[in-house]
This record gives structure tokens, C-alpha cells and sequence, in this order.
């Protein structure tokens, strides 16, 4: 290996430009795939095609219709809904809701098909009409008709008749999926923009399906225009810092920039769609880039110092550090890559995109970077021996004190990982946006003054064609629908019986008295007959309702829940159905539905990730090191980071959402650098110099302390500068990755050299990897 | 300035002109077309016929209605035409009875044999799913001439036959559509595909008529009618049997009373 490394680095050092022209061809190239890339509009992204929860979702709405939905809500100022003006501005609104464009349906109150009775016949009419020149006591007709409609109150209305909705229904085709939810959201907004030139004493909030897929794009597109930038002056500055000169910082601008290119090229190319998460893998990318670029200028730095030429020195740096960097590159990449045991795709799009940036930095680090600066002027300055005599000064330190250090680190440790199962999985995602997300403020209040944004609806099959009208069907179908409405959770029930029975009243001269279900089968078919005669363009009940009669959809709104709430309705909802019901038993389906299973899942999932990156990333430890007793020993600071982590986190936070549940597998890959670069120069020092245990320890302080200071710094940096991401998964993982990455370096210093000495004479009891007489070690 | 400018200029001058005068010119030749249909189709006073009606969703799941309905010829009116249900079993025996006008909503009753009621049907609402399929009333009830207004918009082949092509915009109130195409045969002036554009002017359904039949008297009935909706992905399918031109009917046949007689 020291051979190829030298040859490698003197051919990058000989041939510079051959070496700058290939790797500036290949990165360009690759990067060309960038053409190819689009953001992704559809919260649909975040489950699997075969996600069992999506499937029954999607089965569902191809029985009835879709439901993605954009709500226009509207709050007059004067805090009154049943005037003129303000009815008058909902019918305006509603006219032009319609023009939507892929909008199939558009409900609020002024349309709402209201049902009287007129003589002997069903009148079937929009419950406002000629709004402007309403009289007091048709308002108040119109008011307590609205009031007392269960398909109104808490969806369109609000029971202080205060604030009020207009409910577009879109059916996106998905033939040009990158142009289609942006074109229905920005006639939404150019609504909302028309409402508030026409109507200044309203205010205007928007939320809903479609609200929410704009809101993914443009958080990805937020992360992508503020958080790249800022990490990547962050990054070059503490860059700056460390090496001192202007050639190594645009060298290392140049490698970052270049590997982040081809690794969206290659995204590109591989047709992946950026998602929120996947857009953090740039900021990723660029923050572990620098850790290579700055072992290898350090060391090549020192060289000059201590003499050599510029190449020379360039090559004796690359035969150093190729192997470390390769390496910690890999082992990185395969901490990514187990991120595609997730359950969500873009998850694994991050995984696979900083894979495979990081090894483009790596390629590049040892190519092109070695090449471009040997071109360049170089004056190394002398000093930075103040930071080196603190090394060496800790290192000392912690080998007088390890004897309560090592108890100390260890007591915090076990105490964290006992608080872990306090931890609570919740995935609460119209919180996914923080404030500077529009969607986030506005759905925040029509939560908090109209209706939810959670629903969940059930397939309620009869069992039979036509079984709808059936009355032993209605009344199990009411029963359910009433034990929803009495649940604390629910805001709203949008069932079918309250339709019968509201025709069935009208039938019955509007008696209060006949507000229930229809008795005989053929009647009630009959009465749904006459009734869906009457109902005009896009108000009829398909979208409740399946073409054979068998089944009706029955929707029930809820307030914003945590995913472990969402679950246990769910399944409480089941159980009710199980004991009462149990013909209707079916199963839940809705976004909410999907997002709180994901979330399980997902944990689940990524415990195999985790597992699998630990065993690859722990062979690849015994082989490097070539003892399978130092391997095992590598375990203790590659688990312990982010097992405190969470423990902290349990502390601090206690809820554990989508992003954070790949987060152990992700760093475990990035913490293990910490260890490779302490145990290599440990084992050199304790194997080549015949140091014992202590001064190896001393000898790793001295030489990698320094360099492992600044590159912690720079990828908690990087991950902090995530944590200020206006989407609340990147957010909370970079946030706990910086925390992971810190306690890795406290780790590596306070506790590994405690453990290197106490456990000495096993460690090299029987390692015998100088003379080559363990079998174990020569096998792995 | 070159003789071919001189051209160029003088049509550009005189294009805005020429152009009102095609739109004057291609109105008058669409209500033509549209009149010349509509004569063809007169005269044949009374028909009955049986019908079968396939609804499908998006995953393909069918139902099926069957109806059969007797239709009689106004001079001067819309016609009236009564239906009467066969399934689904749960609305056999309901019947109803439609009197069509032109611009004025047409009148409409339902015969309910479970509660033994003719009730009438709210009139203003003709654009809504008949019987939850993807045929609105506007798309089934008769096309009196005046309902449209007309203009012509090119010929073309239509599967086998030649066309005219013409777009149409509706006149009564409370339509579900901003204006219609209608592809009609230049040999018989039979309607060979409708196209309806909603009310954000996209397309929302496209109708495919097939299988014609000629009848004594020269009347053209297609046998299967085929409306996609573009929009939601589901289609019905509507199957014609039984056309009779032979056996009378007369206006005592078409009022409510007749209704409640018909099963």
C-alpha cells in the first residue's frame, strides 16, 4: 500500500495537468446528469411505491376520487361571516376557485347544496344566493341552517361563525409532475392575492394538500439557496484558519465544489428527484470534504516546513494519508449507504448522493487537489504551536486523570442510554415547516380556528352492490360515524348518513322530527336518486360514494396529533369497529395514517441499518487495524456517540421523528474517522516505535489531536449550519449529528486513551499482526 | 419598397377586417351545419328505445343501469321524454319525466314507487352526474337548436368518415361547460365526438359515438355512446337497444299521471 500510495502521489504531482484536465472532464461530466434534476412537489415522495399505507390510500381514492385539496380560508376582520359583503366575497371566491387549474370540485358555504322542503317537493338549492342583497332575517336563516349542518360546521365554518373556508379539490394528472401542484398553488396564491386587493378587511390563510407539496419544494429550494451558501463560507473559513494560506483554501474550495457537482450529477443521471432531505446531502458533502483536504495540506504544509519541495513534499503527504483517507472516505460512504435499509425514499437519496460525494472527495482530494496546489505559491508560516502544546498538554492530562476520566465518561455513558427509551417517536408532519414556511403560520391558525389539517378516512363496504341504501348498513355506518364525532380527537365527521338523513327531512316537510336514517332500502335509493338528480357540476357525491353503490367513504377530521396519538386512534378505531361494527371493519387510510406508520417503520428499518453499517464498518476496523482485539474495542467510541446522543436529545426534546431515526447509522460512518486517524498513529507508534502504551497515546495527541480539533469543528459547523434548515427533519438530524460529531472527539480523547491503557495486556497480549502469527487477524 | 412588401402591408392592413368578417362568416356557416343536423333528426314524432349504462371508476370497476325511455317530438319545444329505471334493483319502477325546453330549464319529475310520490325535480341544476355516471343531464336531454351558439371551426377526418368540425357554447344558464366541439359526418350530419371543456376551459370529457343504425325515415341512432372523463379518469358507456320509430305514442302518454303507470 505505501508503494501504490507513493507512486499515486508522485504521478498526481508529475502529470498535473493531465491530472487537473481528467479530473476537471470527469467531474464536469458527471456533473452534466444536474440537467436532469428537478425538486419534487409531492409528499407522496416520502413512502415507498409499495408502502402498504400509500397503497390502500391510493386504492381508496381510485374507489371514490382523490382528495388533495388547497383551502382557501377567510377571516373578515369584523369577525362576522353572515353579512352580505362577506358572503358576497365567498360567492365571488368560490366563482373563481373553479378556475384552478385541475380543480374537480370546489365546496364552500355559499355553494353548499342545501336541501328544504317546498310544498311536496325536495328543493335542492346553494344555501346563499344573491348574497348582497340579503335581509337580516334570511341571515340569520342562512347562519342557523350552516350552524346546524354537520357538513358545514368545522370544515367550512367555525362554530363562533368567525372564520370560514372555500375547499378547492384538485386531481393532479401526473403527466408533467414537476409543473403541475406549482401551477394549481400559484393560482391559489394569485387568489389569496385577488382577495386581499378586492376585500382589505379580510385576512386570507392557505393551507391543504397542495399548500403542503409547494411547501416541500420550496423548503428544498430554501435549504439549497441559504444553507449551501453559508455552510460553505463557514466551511472555508475555518479552513482558512487552520491552514493559513490562500492556496490551500481554494484548493479545498475547489475539491468541495467539485465533489458536491458530480455527486448531484450523478443524482441527476440516476433520476432521483431532490427532496427536502436529499437537499441537505450538499451541505453534507462539502462539511466532510474538508477533512480530507486538511489532513492531507497539513501534513503536506509540514513537509515544507520541515524542508522538502513543493511535490515532494506533496507525494510523502499522499503516501501518509492515502490509506487513513481512504479509508474514513469509505467507511463514511457505507454509514450512507445503509441509510437505504430506510423505508423512505428520499432517505435513501441522501444516503446514496453523500456516498457518493464523499468518494468523489476523496478521488479528488488525492487528485486534483495535490496537483492544483503544487502549481500554486506556497509559504507555509511557522507556528501553530500553541494548539500542538495543548494537544500534548490534554494528552497528559487525561492519562494522570484516566483513572477517574475513564468511570466519569463511562457513568455519563450508561446514564444516557438508560434515559434512550424516553425517547418518544413523533412525527408530527405539518410541523415538518418552521415559520419562515408560509404553510406552517397559516395551518397553524385554521387549526386553531376552523378545522384539521390530520383526516383519516375508511372504505365502509356493504357487502353488496347498491348496499348503501341498505338500512342495517346505514345504521351500523351511523353508529361508527357518531362514536367518531364523541371521539376527543375528532373535529369533523363527513359521513353519508347525514346526507339521508337530511333528505329525508326535506321529504318530510323539513320536521325536525324525520332528521334520521330512511327505514326501507328502496327508499332510501330512491331519496339518494332524487337528491343526486338535483346536485349541479362537481357537487355530486362521487367523491363519497363508489359507482357500484357498495361503498361509502366516511372522513373524519382530527386535530394535529402526535404519531403515537395517530396510532392509537387508529387502532382504537379499529377495535370499536371489531366489537360493534365488525361488518364495516376496514382498514384507516390518509396521509397522517402513512406518516405516523412511516415513522415506526422507519425506526425499525434503520435498527437493521445501523446493524449492518456497524458490522461492515467494524470489519473493515479489525482488517485496517489489523487486530481484531483493537477492532473490537473501536466498538466502545463508534456506539457510544450517538447512543449519548439520543440520550441527551431524550433529555432535551424527547421526540424522535423521520429524520432523526437515521441519524446513528449515518454518523456512525463519520465518527469512526475520529478513531481510525487515533488508533493508526496509536498503533504506529505502540508497533513500529515500540512506545508503550502511555507515551503511544501521548504520540497520538501530539500528531492527530490538532487535526481532529479542526475537523470536528468544521463538520459540527457544517451540521449546525442544517440545524438552522426551515424543514424540521433536516433541522433536528443536523442538529443531532453536530451533537454525535462533538461527543465522538470527547469520546476519542477522554475515554479511548484510558481504555488503550488499562486493557494494554490484552490489547497486545496475543496481537501479533508485526510478526503475523494471529490466525484471526490474518484472516480478517 | 419591393412589390412583395405591398403585399404583405396591404394584407396586414386589411387582416383584423378580414378576419371579423371570417368569424361573422364562420358563425353563420356553424349554425348552418348545426341546423342542417338538427332538420335531419325532425320529423320522426315519437321512438322508444332500451338502454344499458356501464360506469366505470379509475381502477376499472363497473355497475351497471339499465333504462328504457320513450320520447315524443314538439313542434316548437323541446321534446318529452319519459324514462323509466330497471336497475339497480333498489330504484326499479322509478320514472321520470323530463319536458325539455330550449333556453328556459327544463321541467323535470321522478316518480318514487317507494313512497308512491312524484316529486319534482329541482330545475336549475341540469349539470350534474345522472345517476352517478359521467353523463350530465345537459349532455343526454335534447339539443334544441337555439340552446347554442354556433361556430364553425374546420373540416376534418373523423376515424371514417369526413367532418365538420364546430364548436358550440351554451346559452341556458347553469351549464357545467364553457363551450363543447362537436365532430359531425358531412354525409349524414351524425354527431361522431363531442368534446366538453370545463368551466376553466380544459377538457373535461370527450363522447364517442359508434355503431350506427339507420331507421325508417332516415333517421341515425348510434348504438354505443362513450363518455371518458379526462379529468378523474372514470367513463360510462351507454348501450342502445330496442329503437322503435313504429309504435305511437301521443302527449296523453307524457304527464305525471303516466308516471305512476308505467311498471
Amino acid at each position: 500500500m505505501d508503494r501504490f500510495s507513493l507512486a499515486w502521489g508522485r504521478w498526481v504531482t508529475r502529470y498535473r495537468a493531465a491530472t487537473i484536465a481528467l479530473s476537471l472532464l470527469l467531474a464536469l461530466g458527471v456533473a452534466s446528469g444536474g440537467q436532469f434534476l428537478t425538486f419534487t412537489n409531492d409528499y407522496r415522495v416520502f413512502f415507498g411505491s409499495e408502502n402498504v399505507h400509500l397503497q390502500a390510500f391510493e386504492e381508496l381514492q381510485d374507489i371514490f376520487s382523490k382528495n388533495d385539496n388547497a383551502l382557501i380560508v377567510l377571516a373578515p376582520r369584523e369577525g362576522q361571516v353572515f353579512t352580505p359583503e362577506t358572503l358576497a366575497a365567498i360567492a365571488d371566491v368560490t366563482e373563481r376557485a373553479w378556475l384552478t387549474p385541475f380543480s374537480i370540485r370546489v365546496d364552500s358555504l355559499t355553494n353548499f347544496q342545501h336541501t328544504t322542503a317546498i310544498g311536496d317537493d325536495l328543493e335542492v338549492a346553494p344555501l346563499v344566493q344573491d348574497a348582497e342583497s340579503l335581509t337580516g332575517s334570511e341571515l340569520s336563516r342562512i347562519k342557523a341552517a350552516a350552524l346546524n349542518e354537520p357538513a358545514l360546521l368545522r370544515r367550512l365554518i367555525s362554530p363562533d361563525a368567525r372564520v370560514t373556508a372555500i375547499n378547492i379539490t384538485v386531481e393532479l394528472p401526473g403527466v408533467d409532475e414537476a409543473t403541475e401542484n406549482p401551477r394549481a398553488a400559484a393560482a391559489v396564491r394569485d387568489i389569496r392575492d385577488y382577495i386581499e386587493a378586492t376585500y382589505p378587511n379580510m385576512d386570507v390563510y392557505l393551507t391543504g394538500i397542495v399548500m403542503m407539496n409547494q411547501a416541500f419544494q420550496e423548503a428544498a429550494m430554501s435549504d439549497t439557496t441559504q444553507l449551501i451558501p453559508a455552510a460553505l463560507a463557514i466551511i472555508l473559513l475555518m479552513v482558512f484558519l487552520q491552514l493559513r494560506g490562500l492556496t490551500g483554501t481554494l484548493g479545498t474550495l475547489i475539491v468541495i465544489a467539485l465533489s458536491v457537482i458530480a455527486a448531484m450529477g450523478t443524482a441527476g443521471w440516476m433520476g432521483i428527484r431532490l427532496t427536502p432531505p436529499s437537499m441537505s446531502a450538499p451541505t453534507i458533502i462539502l462539511t466532510l470534504a474538508v477533512a480530507d483536504c486538511v489532513h492531507i495540506l497539513s501534513n503536506w504544509l509540514q513537509k515544507i516546513r520541515e524542508g522538502l519541495g513543493k511535490q515532494e513534499a506533496m507525494a510523502e503527504s499522499i503516501r501518509i494519508n492515502f490509506s487513513p483517507v481512504l479509508l474514513t472516505s469509505v467507511t463514511t460512504a457505507i454509514g450512507f449507504l445503509s441509510l437505504n435499509f430506510s423505508d423512505s425514499p428520499p432517505f435513501h437519496d441522501l444516503g446514496n448522493i453523500s456516498a457518493v460525494g464523499v468518494m468523489f472527495a476523496w478521488l479528488f482530494s488525492t487528485t486534483l487537489l495535490p496537483a492544483l496546489v503544487t502549481l500554486l505559491p506556497a509559504k507555509p508560516r511557522q507556528g501553530r504551536s500553541l494548539i500542538t502544546q495543548m494537544m500534548t498538554r490534554l494528552g497528559d492530562w487525561v492519562i494522570k486523570r484516566r483513572r477517574i476520566l475513564m468511570p466519569t465518561v463511562g457513568l455519563v455513558i450508561v446514564g444516557l442510554v438508560l434515559v434512550i427509551p424516553r425517547n418518544e417517536l413523533n412525527d408530527v408532519f405539518v410541523r415538518y415547516f418552521d415559520e419562515r414556511i408560509e404553510f406552517r403560520p397559516h395551518t397553524d391558525f385554521v387549526v386553531d380556528n376552523l378545522t384539521g389539517m390530520y383526516f383519516i378516512d375508511y372504505a365502509l363496504d356493504s357487502g353488496e352492490s347498491g348496499g348503501i341504501s341498505n338500512p342495517a348498513y346505514l345504521a351500523q355506518v351511523e353508529r361508527f360515524s357518531n362514536w367518531l364525532a364523541e371521539q376527543p380527537e375528532v373535529m369533523h365527521v363527513s359521513t353519508l348518513t347525514d346526507v339521508f338523513k337530511r333528505v329525508n327531512r326535506s321529504m318530510h316537510s323539513d320536521d325536525p322530527d324525520w332528521y334520521r336514517l330512511p327505514q326501507e332500502r328502496d327508499m332510501a335509493a330512491q331519496y339518494l336518486l332524487l337528491y343526486e338528480m338535483s346536485l349541479p357540476y362537481g357537487l355530486d357525491l362521487n367523491n363519497q360514494i363508489d359507482v357500484e353503490k357498495q361503498r361509502t367513504r366516511l372522513s373524519a377530521t382530527l386535530e394535529t396529533l402526535s404519531t403515537t396519538q395517530t396510532l392509537a386512534f387508529e387502532q382504537r378505531s379499529y377495535d370499536w369497529m371489531r366489537e360493534n361494527t365488525p361488518a364495516l371493519l376496514t382498514t384507516a387510510a390518509s396521509p397522517p395514517i402513512m406518516f405516523s406508520h412511516i415513522g415506526m417503520r422507519n425506526i425499525v428499518s434503520m435498527l437493521g441499518g445501523t446493524a449492518f453499517a456497524l458490522i461492515a464498518i467494524s470489519l473493515l476496523m479489525i482488517a485496517a487495524l489489523r487486530s481484531w482485539r483493537f477492532g473490537l474495542l473501536t466498538l466502545i467510541p463508534n456506539i457510544a456517540p450517538a447512543a449519548m446522543a439520543f440520550g441527551l436529545w431524550a433529555l432535551v426534546d424527547g421526540e424522535v421523528g423521520l429524520g432523526l431515526s437515521v441519524v446513528a447509522a449515518m454518523t456512525l460512518g463519520i465518527v469512526v474517522d475520529d478513531t481510525i486517524h487515533f488508533m493508526t498513529k496509536y498503533l504506529r507508534a505502540r508497533r513500529d516505535q515500540g512506545l508503550d502504551a502511555a507515551a503511544a497515546v501521548r504520540y497520538s495527541f501530539a500528531t492527530v489531536g490538532v487535526a481532529l480539533w479542526t475537523t470536528t469543528l468544521a463538520l459540527a459547523a457544517g451540521f449546525l449550519v442544517i440545524s438552522t434548515s426551515a424543514f424540521s427533519v433536516n433541522a433536528e438530524m443536523g442538529l443531532l449529528v453536530a451533537v454525535v460529531v462533538v461527543l465522538a472527539l470527547v469520546v476519542d480523547f477522554l475515554l479511548l486513551p484510558g481504555l488503550l491503557i488499562r486493557f494494554d495486556r490484552w490489547l497486545s497480549g496475543k496481537h501479533a499482526a508485526n510478526t503475523g502469527q494471529d490466525p484471526i487477524s490474518q484472516t480478517a | 419598397m419591393r412589390p412583395i412588401s405591398v403585399l404583405f402591408a396591404f394584407i396586414a392592413l386589411f387582416l383584423p377586417q378580414l378576419s371579423l368578417a371570417d368569424a361573422s362568416n364562420d358563425r353563420a356557416r356553424g349554425l348552418e351545419i348545426a341546423t342542417e343536423a338538427d332538420q335531419r333528426d325532425s320529423g320522426w314524432q315519437y321512438q322508444s328505445s332500451d338502454m344499458e349504462m356501464i360506469l366505470r371508476n379509475r381502477a376499472g370497476k363497473e355497475s351497471r343501469r339499465k333504462i328504457s325511455s320513450r320520447q315524443l317530438e314538439v313542434e316548437g319545444d323541446g321534446d318529452k321524454t319519459l324514462s323509466l329505471f330497471h336497475e339497480p334493483r333498489d330504484v326499479r319502477g322509478t320514472a321520470m319525466l323530463t319536458f325539455s325546453h330550449g333556453l328556459e330549464p327544463d321541467d323535470q319529475w321522478l316518480y318514487l314507487p317507494a313512497i308512491k310520490r312524484v316529486k319534482r325535480i329541482s330545475s336549475r341544476n341540469r349539470s350534474g352526474p345522472f345517476m352517478g355516471s359521467e353523463f350530465a343531464f345537459e349532455d343526454l336531454s335534447s339539443q334544441e337548436l337555439d340552446k347554442y351558439d354556433y361556430r364553425y371551426l374546420q373540416d376534418e377526418s373523423c376515424g371514417a368518415y369526413q367532418c365538420y368540425v364546430i364548436e358550440r357554447i351554451p346559452l341556458y344558464e347553469n351549464s357545467g361547460y364553457t363551450r363543447q366541439i362537436v365532430w359531425l359526418d358531412q354525409a349524414e350530419f351524425r354527431s361522431i365526438k363531442i368534446e366538453y371543456y370545463d368551466r376553466k376551459d380544459e377538457l373535461l370529457k370527450t363522447l364517442d359515438f359508434s355503431d350506427y343504425q339507420e331507421y325508417p325515415g332516415g333517421y341515425w341512432r348510434a348504438d354505443r355512446m362513450e363518455m371518458t372523463n379526462h379529468q378523474t379518469g372514470k367513463s360510462t358507456t351507454l348501450l342502445w337497444f330496442n329503437y322503435d320509430f313504429e309504435t305511437p305514442l301521443k302527449s296523453g302518454d307524457f304527464n305525471k299521471n303516466a308516471l305512476k303507470r308505467l311498471l
